[in-house]
């Protein structure tokens, strides 16, 4: 044990070195007053001129705007689809149209984007050519396209907290006389209520992330946040851009905080709820 | 809990069993049928569109591609192209990218597996509260944005990035390394993006073992190495599988990282297909690109689904 737990530990610490080394650089460089980005300027830094001029660009405040309202509302839905075919892969036993279902659930996670992309621009384009709909591409076929890649994600998680508890819960329930609905709401709900806060926690921001799938389904005027910084960092380092990652990466930081928090403190007293239920049924 | 206080007298709404369990099976299909059919339309049918342009000219008109049925004397035929695919295959330039996106994919995912086992290793060994702020500190990165983490790459393998300067001021090297815009880059880069879905998915494999194993190994003579060959390594096929597969098949066709950091000689196939769907506006070029890289992957995302399906139906 101990030389390869020495090993294994060691590897360890190396990995998150590397993990958060580039991270913690572009955080500190969001401070370096000089444009070459890479060189700290020690006279004049720490400063925060950076964050001004993020703050007074228009253009990355626009997309960043737009991408945060596309996220919602991709986030949102996707949960809801993602969540009936979560349900219905773990608790409906075989089906018809079940391997089909399992299938397209879990091939979008690890399917090429640019082959999604393009799949998806080529049924907007072909849809519109039949039915007149949609009529371009813009703030609609990116939502559409962003709900199908992230009800994927959603559906696995879903799916493996179904998986974590059992049914009798339910069936008691319903033995003792309450309607599908009832106990959808009284106990499944509750029961995934953290894979589905998780899971659109997830999607929402692989809507936000998302730049290859987003490129092909968008038109002129739609541009998302990742468009604009990637067209800025394609041609070179630019240092407004360590300033939006620095802000991208603590508002992360703290969400992730406070979500765990939140999960921790429900996991809690539902398994307090659980032994008073237990106690009570002596 | 709740719910138990408020007994209700057995079987009070069970009158009258039919109807309940119709409407219960009318609610399951509604509730299978939603997304499938959203699934159906936005992820299955795009395949076959695209199948079927790889099967077209390019032409200049809106749509630029020629459709699928002429009229010729006022009878409709059948017109299908095979110019995309033998185009494919007569420039060299498309089998090397497709060459080339394999080696890339394959060196990487066995780098993340060499970094990212010993690391699913020590987190699963490690006490219950420590391992969970391991996990928190592997996901973390994740949830930030992928592109401004491959973007900081830029900044410390540029000619006069961070690496280079410290290296110099150490006196390593004494001329500044070229590793931007190099298959190095590239290994880095995808390494570093993907990590995190290598280790998951061998953690949750590695934490299930049954120490008790290792022990009696031990008790019998067994070195430590030997009995990690002979019992962690071949119980943890399935998570080394599942982790290696999730790196590789979405790497294969990764867009991102090589035109950020990698070698402008030599292109990736993801990038040659939205080069010649964006540059070249060839749509059949592309939708065929597509299709070629998909038979290349349908093996690995057919035995990806299994190992899936087997995860999430044996529950955890």
């Amino acid at each position: 044990m101990s030389s390869r737990g020495l090993f294994a530990r060691s590897m360890l610490v190396l990995g998150l070195v590397f993990l958060y080394v580039p991270i913690a650089s572009m955080m500190v460089f969001s401070f370096n007053n000089s444009r070459l980005v890479t060189v700290w300027d020690a006279a004049h830094s720490p400063t925060l001129k950076w964050y001004k001029a993020l703050l007074s660009n228009q253009q990355i405040l626009g997309a960043a705007w737009l991408s945060i309202r596309i996220a919602l509302i991709s986030a949102t839905a996707a949960v809801v689809l993602g969540t009936l075919a979560g349900m219905a892969l773990a608790r409906f036993g075989p089906f018809r149209g079940r391997l089909l279902l399992a299938g397209m659930t879990t091939a979008p996670i690890v399917m090429p984007e640019v082959i999604t992309g393009l799949s998806l621009l080529l049924l907007f384009v072909t849809m519109g050519q039949l039915i007149g709909w949609p009529r371009g591409v813009g703030a609609v076929t990116i939502a559409l396209a962003h709900i199908t890649f992230c009800m994927a994600y959603v559906t696995v998680v879903v799916q493996s907290r179904f998986a974590g508890f059992d049914e009798s819960l339910e069936e008691a329930a319903m033995d003792l006389g309450a309607r599908p609905l009832t106990v959808f709401r009284r106990i499944t709900l509750p029961l995934i209520l953290p894979a589905i806060a998780s899971g659109w926690l997830l999607a929402f921001t692989l809507s936000w992330d998302d730049l290859v799938i987003t490129q092909f389904v968008a038109g002129p005027g739609s541009s998302t946040l990742p468009m604009v910084i990637f067209s800025k960092v394609r041609f070179g380092v630019t240092p407004d851009v360590n300033a939006l990652a620095t802000i991208m990466v603590l508002i992360v930081a703290t969400g992730i905080a406070l979500s765990t928090v939140w999960m921790r403190y429900r996991e809690r007293r539902r398994e307090r709820e659980l032994q008073l239920a237990a106690a009570a049924n002596l | 809990m709740a719910f138990l206080a408020r007994l209700e007298p057995r079987g009070a709404h069970r009158v009258g069993g039919r109807l309940p369990r119709l409407t219960q099976s009318a609610g399951r299909r509604l509730i299978a049928g939603i997304p499938t059919l959203w699934l159906l339309l936005l992820f299955l049918i795009p395949f076959l569109i695209v199948f079927r342009i790889s099967f077209s000219e390019v032409r200049l008109a809106i749509p630029p591609y020629t459709p699928l049925i002429a009229w010729h004397h006022g009878r409709p035929t059948l017109e299908l192209h095979t110019s995309a695919y033998s185009f494919l295959f007569t420039d060299p330039l498309y089998i090397s990218s497709y060459l080339y996106s394999l080696k890339v994919a394959a060196v990487s995912t066995l780098c993340c597996l060499l970094i990212g086992y010993p690391m699913a290793y020590a987190i699963a060994r490690a006490r219950p509260a420590t391992r969970s702020v391991l996990l928190m500190l592997i996901v973390l990165p994740f949830w930030t944005s992928f592109l401004l983490r491959v973007y900081a790459w830029i900044g410390l393998l540029k000619y006069n990035g961070v690496i280079n300067n410290v290296l110099l001021y150490l006196g390593v090297i004494h001329q500044p390394l070229a590793m931007l815009q190099t298959d190095f880059a590239v290994y880095i880069g995808i390494v570093y993006s993907y990590l995190p879905f290598m280790i998951l998915p061998l953690y949750t494999n590695l934490e299930k073992h049954d120490p008790t194993l290792l022990e009696a190994a031990a008790d019998l003579g067994a070195r430590p190495l030997r009995a990690f060959l002979a019992i962690t390594l071949p119980q943890s096929v399935a998570g080394i599988l599942a982790g290696s597969l999730l790196v590789f098949i979405p790497a294969v066709g990764e867009y991102v990282i090589p035109t950020l950091l990698g070698r402008t000689d030599q292109l990736m196939i993801g990038r040659v297909l939205s080069d010649e769907f964006f540059e070249n506006r060839d749509w059949p070029v592309a939708s065929a690109v597509a299709i070629l890289a998909l038979l290349l992957l349908v093996v690995p995302i057919i035995l990806f689904q299994r190992l899936q399906r087997r995860e999430l139906e044996t529950g955890r």
